[in-house]
């Protein structure tokens, strides 16, 4: 799960994180209000989207006056921002932070993300800041400095000292950035992150390590013991088509292809969208219904699919282990019943009892086309198309 | 031999008397697993499928001597209840519980390190569908009837990806020697590399299926290993080729985050390596066939 960079930094400063002063908006009268608020001469107004490459969207900008505050934040705020990071059709844009922006001395890199080829919490720095990581490990690799923390033990202060001055700073300021990334590994630790990014994080007047942009990222699994961060939960920043999956328990990833799939099994999922590809179709999504096809589920599985304009025939292929072939094949007749689909479907049923499976099926008088393998079911779904 | 379990392998159910175990419980019974009871806190003492029932796997063990659990607990409680049956003196752990926290897990492999090495504690999982050495016993979920005895070994992300692969290798007249789910997630017990070293020891194996997917870096590790340590043929597939970037394809761990991670990466890292990789998810049975003739022949 994402969240805004105002709720980041907002969690972040909780753990004791510093972060400038700053407000969020959801009109421009509210923006210019923050404004005065915190005082000052000059502000950042930033697009709350989840996805980088704002700055180059032109999603942040800095304002001097007031009126410069209201006037980009109506140009922001209710439209769709497309970055490098959003796709074509972007994110809408329902708040704008306003920041209080101070002078920058220095700006570096600072990131947390859980490695799962050391199996550890690592933290990656920079003197490189403001810049993507790529970037830095294209141009200057030696200036990527690594830490791995002990999930044994934690982070230790020497350790955060160790690279605090491989950062080059002086010894304030150093006792400031391990202040910042015992913080920021704290929060990571006890919110269940499986990613903090601060981008940059700056040396601000009087030695002060400030965090001017915060990125974050939750395990979904976690989030039952997080509630915290499930609130922070923004399904306008969501797929459509995935805020309704969500809803109805279904695993589902909108993609842009023209054949629709329900699988059970994420793998099986993502072996059915290769098959079609390598048939010569293109996927219209993944869609794992897991252990349960049931009649309810099912057609809660069609309607999903179906929602997608795209969708020019349905693949339905079902492994089926403890649930049997039968009571399967019973489910999707009884779910095609009650949506009726009007697009071709495709039915490759295995496992325990296919063979009643495909004679309930058979015997519907429904027009299913039913396939044998994932190869003829995906041949078939292609034909389906064209045919 | 077969890898992991086989007939004496003394089965703890822990999660024993919950829907999920008991469902699962009977069906390893009627497979022919040694099931020898099982744990669920507070209904000690008591029995269930004619079985006896512990308040904690360190009764359980002194009771029935077992020597292997398979969990079916709820992600809030698994790591820690995985943690108990190391504690207690399991040495196989399976856990087939979907949504453990990616922190626990990790939590979970560095405890398991503080054991000295010769009792160590070898997890599988978890978000995995299990263990089966067929005709010996089964560890799991999956539909028991699907896997002929035979001598290929199956390594496998994905559970329902894993029993198409043992259908098609029963179309082609192929067995199993022994099919290990190690599960979707991000952070496992064990990696292919950890089963594939099982599998080139064990003398009723003489081919292996692995079978990854997009995310992380342990299809390719492991193909290093192979290219280095194996005498044994590997066929590799990876499934997710059409997967956006920086999606997570329902398995927690199934998300191409950064270079390596996708699909085609990974194949064409296997193949360098000298996998052999099934042109498709369809031709894992006949592309099997045929490096074994290929083997036979040479």
């Amino acid at each position: 799960m994402d969240v805004h960079e105002y709720q980041a930094k907002e969690l972040l400063a909780k753990f004791g994180v510093a972060i400038p002063r700053g407000g969020v908006a959801h009109t421009p009268e509210q923006a210019v209000y923050v404004a005065t608020e915190l005082g000052g001469s000059h502000w950042a107004v930033k697009a709350q989207v989840h996805a980088g490459g704002r700055g180059k969207a032109g999603g942040v900008k800095l304002c001097r006056t007031y009126h410069d505050v209201r006037r980009i934040a109506e140009d922001l705020l209710g439209k769709r921002l497309v970055t490098v990071q959003t796709g074509p059709e972007g994110k809408l844009v329902q708040r704008v932070y306003v920041e209080v922006a101070d002078k920058i001395e220095r700006e570096f890199y600072l990131s947390f993300v859980l490695d799962r080829k050391t199996e550890r919490i690592n933290i990656i720095a920079s003197k490189h800041g403001g810049m993507e990581i790529e970037e830095i490990a294209k141009s200057d690799p030696s200036a990527i400095l690594n830490l791995v923390v002990e999930p044994a033990f934690g982070l230790q202060p020497f350790q955060a000292r160790e690279l605090a001055f491989k950062l080059g700073l002086n010894l304030k300021q150093v006792s400031r950035a391990v202040q910042c990334i015992m913080s920021a590994y704290r929060a990571f630790r006890d919110l269940d992150a499986n990613m903090v990014e601060i981008n940059p994080l700056v040396l601000a007047a009087e030695d002060r390590m400030v965090a001017l942009d915060a990125k974050m990222s939750f395990d979904d699994n976690a989030l039952f013991r997080q509630p915290l961060v499930s609130n922070m939960h923004d399904p306008s920043q969501d797929d459509p088509r995935e805020v309704v999956a969500q809803q109805h328990n279904l695993n589902y990833v909108g993609l842009d292809g023209e054949i629709g799939c329900i699988v059970n099994g994420a793998g099986l999922a993502m072996a059915t969208m290769d098959m079609i590809k390598f048939a010569g179709g293109s996927p219209a999504n993944f869609l794992d219904v897991g252990g349960g096809a049931s009649p309810e589920r099912v057609a809660a599985a069609f309607r999903l699919v179906l929602g997608d304009a795209n969708v020019k025939a349905i693949l339905v292929n079902i492994f089926a282990g403890i649930n049997r072939c039968d009571w399967v094949a019973q489910g999707i007749v009884q779910a095609y019943n009650e949506v009726k689909p009007n697009v071709p479907l495709i039915v490759r049923l295995a496992g325990t009892n296919v063979e009643a499976g495909n004679k309930i099926i058979a015997e519907s008088g429904i027009p299913l086309i039913t396939a044998s393998s994932l190869a003829d079911a995906a041949k078939k779904a292609v034909e389906a198309i064209k045919g | 031999m077969s890898i992991l379990i086989d007939e004496n392998s003394r089965i703890l159910i822990q999660g024993f008397t919950g829907d999920k175990g008991t469902f699962h419980a009977k069906e390893m019974i009627a497979y022919g697993s040694k099931v020898v009871g099982g744990v669920t806190p507070g209904k000690g003492g008591t029995t269930h499928l004619g079985l006896p029932v512990f308040d904690t796997v360190k009764d359980a063990v002194a009771a029935t001597g077992a020597d292997t659990s398979i969990t079916f607990v709820a992600p809030a409680f698994c790591a820690d209840a995985i943690c108990e049956a190391a504690d207690g003196g399991i040495r196989l752990v399976c856990s087939i519980t979907d949504g453990i926290p990616a922190q626990d897990m990790m939590r979970v492999k560095r405890t398991l390190l503080k054991y000295p090495k010769e009792r160590r504690t070898l997890m599988v999982g978890p978000n995995c569908a299990g263990i089966i050495s067929p005709g010996k016993a089964m560890l799991g979920i999956m539909p028991g009837h699907i896997y002929t005895k035979g001598n290929i070994g199956i390594v496998s992300r994905s559970g329902t990806l894993g029993y198409e692969a043992a259908q098609q290798l029963q179309e082609v007249g192929l067995g199993v020697s022994t099919s290990v789910g190690i599960g979707g997630d991000p952070i496992n017990g064990s990696s292919f590399l950890d089963h594939l070293r099982l599998f080139e020891e064990d003398s009723e194996t003489a081919a292996v299926l692995m079978i990854g997917e997009i995310g992380g870096p342990q299809e390719a590790e492991a193909a290093q290993w192979i290219k280095e340590n194996m005498t044994k043929p590997v066929v590799g597939y990876v499934a997710g080729l059409t997967a956006p970037k920086g999606r997570r394809m329902g398995h927690a761990g199934a998300i191409i985050a950064g270079f390596g991670d996708s699909a085609a990466e990974k194949s064409e890292i296997m193949k360098s390596l000298g996998l052999t990789v099934s042109p498709s998810p369809s031709d894992f049975g006949t592309t099997m066939a045929k490096v074994l003739a290929d083997r036979r022949a040479a």
